[in-house]
């Protein structure tokens, strides 16, 4: 095999502090004593850049092995790499994070307006600009009385601070500082974090009514108290990098505390089943919602997270008529701790083209008021929000973003359990890599700046409240995109 | 209030700095029969080998005195205490009175009787003044002959190497440093002294001195250009004797630093301490020691009441770049572990460690120093770890965090 | 008075905060240079390192202060914020602060022939002590308490 990356060492800057070598989980880097110099085994690195960024002298870069197979258009150097993997493996290659291919990425072919002369913008800075968001379904009827005073259903809802919140990762696939990362930022940013299908740490119960408790196909950590302590509940029917597939997270992995958590035997793999074995159809999943707003009192709100496959639209129409509150659409960019690489690769939608679909498909059957839309699976920046809301979404989930304010590179070695930067590993000499005193800060900041960015896009455009911006896809102009692209995302053209 | 000192070394300034911790006005009176300002007493030895400036042997600042309103009355010898009517005495006679009174006389050369030593120019090293005189006279390539193996001697040893000098030291003792290292640690000390050219004649003394010759009692003779009598020292005891104070070897003092004798109190290496190793009394002439026991007495003459406890013998002292440090008592169950270069014996005793010789590799022997003042129980330490070096990991958590201020969960 | 801390729970045994020590009081103005010099630069932090926990220890500048009272050379003193420092220039190398110190934070600068020790940084006009700003775990922290 050849190794993926070269690592590259300037010997005039490496003062030999081993930083490196003690950072590195891989075991890339050695010192050598008789040498008296620093060597490295390029053959194990993943370009997870923890070296790179410890150094403190900056004598270390990753590259890509300039080592290449004979050119050859059809059969890449990766493509050639995995056929030597697997046979030499006979098994599935696996792979994590969200899917790297060449798809296009509608966001970057989608461009916001801002406003000229005839409807001045607005400065954020002076003037009031809404970002808050209420997900949840919105009365329909509302009637008076003789004094005037207004009558409607009121159903649970959640209220966020910024149109963003932080999705599925679960304790196990994600370590524990992790988790009280986005829990702490999700309490301070008011907003929500979600618990992933691993259950929540008894730790974490405190940070409750900013925590989405997942229910996914296998049942890990759900009892009553779970469900009691979240803002809401979350029904994971599919993934964004899986779709179609369950999940498998190695025995490894699972410690005293994940074992715990999750209420199952420490040391044994938890996998979760591709269906829910007790859902086959949109009733199935109506007695689930039912059951889960009985068993919660019918005060949580209940979300249905489904990916973005084909027929989409179809499938969210049946969602908003089960008496899901809300429902999330994971795109075919989503990341995972672990997955098949044909899977992530080739399965699934973009999360663009689905919203757009779905958000007209229940506008068109009149239903969309039934149910809030939240979209995940690569929302990389606040444009990318604001483009997602003015397509229709209601708010965003973002947790490889998020991730990355933590620490992670995009190595996609989550599968390794060797995350060095302490997110995606249960080893706890990694996991202390992650203070969440930093961490939760971070994570802070980064949707702080989002939403200040947030508010100057919707202040360019006129728009002083997320309410205004959703769904008003004037907002949004084409470019290098057929007819069919523009019809189904239902903007215009540039220029046009 | 009239504080008066008597001497100007460590002690001395440690009484400076208690009294003025909590009395920034009384006055205060330093007494000292040399002259100089306050000069650090080990450093002598630095001096003579050229490695400390005459500005730099300076204990404290120029300035010491202005700052701590203090007057010094320099190259005047007490003579008396008298204690009837608050005053002491000097040579030539005037009186100082005091309300209270600190005696840090330290301590002076001992020499012992040897046939032909009066009619023999010798020198002792205990003063600045001392090394001066053997400055004055030194000469490249001399023969000197050090007499006593001790600390003092060998300091003296190495402050002449430089100087191209043909060194024997002759101890009666069959071994080195006696009073710090054990038989094992004296031996390797004695060779590496040894390889740099110093000659050693243990188990003998001198029998009968002339000028530039020892004839010694195992029958050898060594000539010498320069005589060194560096046997020991005896404290200076005498003042507080002569004024009806108690005495056993060196002054006894209660653990505020008090004498027998009503506001009078002593310090340094003229007192008798406590030694919180071997449970016993004995005189422990160390600047580190001389220094806390003048601080805890200034403050106690100063109104305050503080104690001093925890004393124990200590050392840290190098010989031609091989640094010991050692520390409390060797009475106990032994561990030791010795490289080519390196020495290390820890003794335990009543599950404590009581005492320690380090020697080459000295780093970090203040944990060990301090296990053995607090007389830390080895049940909360893990003595694997205290074994293999002086590290804050041997402790329990508790006593780790304690100890570094660290944060609990 | 401001102090340096350990959090031993977010050590890492990186020891990074000796490489950033050793080069902030090195006087050479970058790591490279400090290390790549003749003389090695002395941390005066040094990290322990446990099968579980790590940490790192440096001056407590304590309320004791046996050092500076055992001195021998009158080389150490107490500035009047509290914070024991050393003129090296009267260091003579004796160890005597070694021997005294019960947190083993006096580090011998063995080429040097004498000692040095944690001043917080008030040499190099850092602000906050070099080791805090290059912890990249917040484990050792500078602060009241």
């Amino acid at each position: 095999m050849n190794p993926l990356f070269e690592v590259i060492r300037d010997p005039d800057r490496c003062i030999k502090c081993r930083v490196c070598e003690r950072q590195c989980a891989n075991e890339v880097h050695k010192y050598d004593p008789d040498l008296d110099k620093m060597i490295s085994d390029s053959m194990t690195c993943v370009d997870c850049q923890r070296c790179v960024c410890l150094c403190p002298t900056h004598a270390l870069k990753i590259r890509p092995n300039e080592n290449q197979f004979r050119p050859n258009s059809n059969w890449s150097h990766q493509t050639m790499d995995e056929i030597y993997k697997q046979a030499e493996s006979g098994g599935v290659l696996l792979s994590a994070m969200g899917n790297p291919k060449e798809y296009p990425v509608y966001w970057d072919k989608i461009l916001l307006n801002a406003s000229q002369v005839t409807n001045p913008p607005i400065d954020p800075l002076r003037e009031p600009m809404e970002t808050k968001t209420f997900l949840g379904k919105k009365s329909q009827k509302i009637s008076y009385d003789a004094n005037g005073k207004a009558h409607y259903e009121k159903t649970p809802y959640l209220e966020l601070d910024v149109p963003i919140m932080f999705s599925a990762m679960s304790f196990g696939s994600i370590s524990k500082n992790a988790h009280e990362c986005l829990a702490r930022a999700a309490e301070e940013l008011g907003t929500y974090y979600n618990t992933g299908e691993g259950g929540l740490h008894e730790d974490f119960y405190k940070y409750g009514k900013n925590t989405i408790c997942q229910v996914a196909s296998g049942r890990f950590g759900v009892f009553k108290g779970y469900l009691d302590t979240g803002a809401a509940v979350e029904i994971k029917m599919g993934q964004g990098a899986k779709p179609g597939i369950g999940g498998h997270l190695p025995g490894m992995k699972i410690t005293d505390e994940v074992s715990k958590t999750r209420m199952i035997p420490k040391g044994t793999d938890a996998i979760s089943p591709a269906p829910h074995h007790d859902i086959y159809s949109i009733e199935d999943l109506r007695q689930l919602v039912y059951s889960l707003k009985e068993a919660t009192n019918w005060e949580k709100p209940v979300i249905v997270k489904i990916a973005a496959v084909h027929n989409v639209a179809a499938i969210a129409s049946g969602v908003a008529r089960s008496g899901a509150d809300i429902i999330a659409i994971d795109g075919f960019r989503g990341g995972t701790g672990a997955a098949p690489t044909r899977i992530r690769d080739n399965v699934g939608i973009p999360i663009e083209l689905a919203l757009a679909a779905v958000d007209s498909r229940l506008r068109d059957e009149g239903i969309r008021d039934e149910v809030s839309v939240v979209v995940g699976g690569s929302i990389r920046s606040s444009a990318d929000v604001v483009k997602a809301i003015a397509l229709g979404a209601d708010a965003c989930y973002i947790a490889s973003a998020a991730l990355m304010a933590l620490g992670c590179h995009l190595c996609r070695s989550c599968n390794t359990g060797k995350c060095n930067w302490g997110i995606a590993t249960q080893r706890p000499d990694l996991v202390k890599r992650l203070n969440p005193e930093i961490g939760y800060k971070r994570l802070v900041n980064l949707v702080t700046a989002w939403d200040h960015e947030i508010k100057e896009m919707m202040g360019g455009m006129g728009i002083n409240s997320i309410e205004a911006l959703r769904g008003n896809r004037l907002m949004l102009r084409g470019v290098g995109l057929s007819q069919k692209e523009l019809d189904i995302l239902g903007i215009q053209h540039a220029g046009e | 209030m009239n504080y008066v000192i008597i001497g100007n070394s460590a002690a001395a300034v440690g009484t400076i700095a208690g009294i003025r911790e909590f009395d920034s006005t009384g006055n205060i009176t330093v007494i000292s029969d040399e002259k100089y300002h306050t000069y650090s007493r080990p450093l002598i030895s630095y001096w003579l080998e050229g490695k400390v400036t005459d500005k730099n042997i300076l204990y404290r600042d120029a300035d010491f005195y202005e700052k701590n309103n203090v007057t010094p009355v320099l190259g005047r010898k007490v003579v008396k205490i008298d204690t009837a009517n608050k005053c002491v005495v000097l040579d030539d006679g005037m009186n100082v009175q005091y309300d209270k009174l600190m005696v840090a006389t330290g301590s002076k050369p001992f020499v012992p009787p040897m046939n032909g030593l009066d009619k023999v120019h010798y020198h002792t090293f205990m003063s600045f003044d001392s090394v001066k005189a053997i400055r004055s006279e030194l000469k490249e390539g001399m023969r000197v002959l050090i007499i006593g193996a001790g600390l003092i001697g060998l300091k003296a040893a190495e402050a002449l190497y430089p100087y191209n000098t043909k060194i024997t030291v002759v101890d009666m003792a069959d071994r080195i440093l006696p009073s710090i290292l054990d038989v094992r640690a004296g031996m390797k000390m004695q060779k590496h002294i040894e390889s740099k050219g110093v000659k050693f004649i243990l188990g003998t003394s001198a029998d009968e001195l002339t000028e530039h010759s020892a004839k010694l009692k195992n029958g050898m003779t060594v000539d010498f250009d320069m005589l060194i009598v560096a046997v020991g020292v005896r404290p200076n005891t005498e003042l507080v004797s002569d004024a009806g104070g108690e005495v056993n070897r060196g002054i006894i003092t209660d653990t505020t630093q008090k004498t027998s004798l009503d506001d009078i109190y002593a310090a340094g290496d003229c007192t008798v301490s406590y030694d919180a190793s071997s449970d016993t009394n004995k005189i422990l002439a160390l600047l580190p020691n001389a220094y806390m026991q003048g601080e805890v007495a200034g403050r106690n003459m100063a109104g305050r009441e503080f104690r001093y406890v925890g004393a124990i013998p200590m050392n840290a002292i190098g010989f031609f770049g091989l640094h010991i440090i050692t520390a409390g008592s060797y009475d106990g169950e032994e561990y030791v572990e010795e490289t080519e270069n390196t020495y290390k014996k820890l003794v335990f005793r009543e599950n404590r460690l009581v005492g320690y010789i380090l020697m080459g590799d000295v780093k970090r022997a203040g944990i060990y120093t301090s296990m053995i003042k607090e007389r830390i129980d080895l049940g909360d330490v893990n003595v694997e770890l205290l074994k293999e070096k002086p590290q804050m990991m041997m402790f329990g958590k508790a006593r780790r965090l304690d100890k570094l201020g660290g944060i609990t969960k | 008075m401001k102090r340096v801390y350990v959090h031993e729970d977010w050590c890492l045994a990186c020891h990074l905060c000796e490489y950033y020590c050793a080069a902030a009081n090195s006087g050479a103005p970058d790591m490279i240079k400090a290390f790549k010099s003749e003389k090695k630069p002395v941390p005066r932090i040094q990290v322990e390192e446990g099968s579980e926990v790590n940490f790192a220890v440096q001056c407590r500048h304590c309320e004791g202060k046996p050092c500076v009272k055992g001195c021998i050379a009158g080389a150490l003193s107490v500035t009047p914020e509290g914070i024991v420092v050393c003129d090296e220039n009267k260091c003579v190398g004796c160890y005597t602060c070694v021997l005294s110190c019960p947190f083993g934070c006096i580090v011998i600068d063995e080429e040097g022939h004498r000692i040095q020790k944690c001043d917080l940084c008030t040499k190099n006009h850092n602000g906050e002590p070099a080791c805090v700003q290059g912890c990249p775990n917040k484990a050792i922290v500078f602060e009241e308490r």
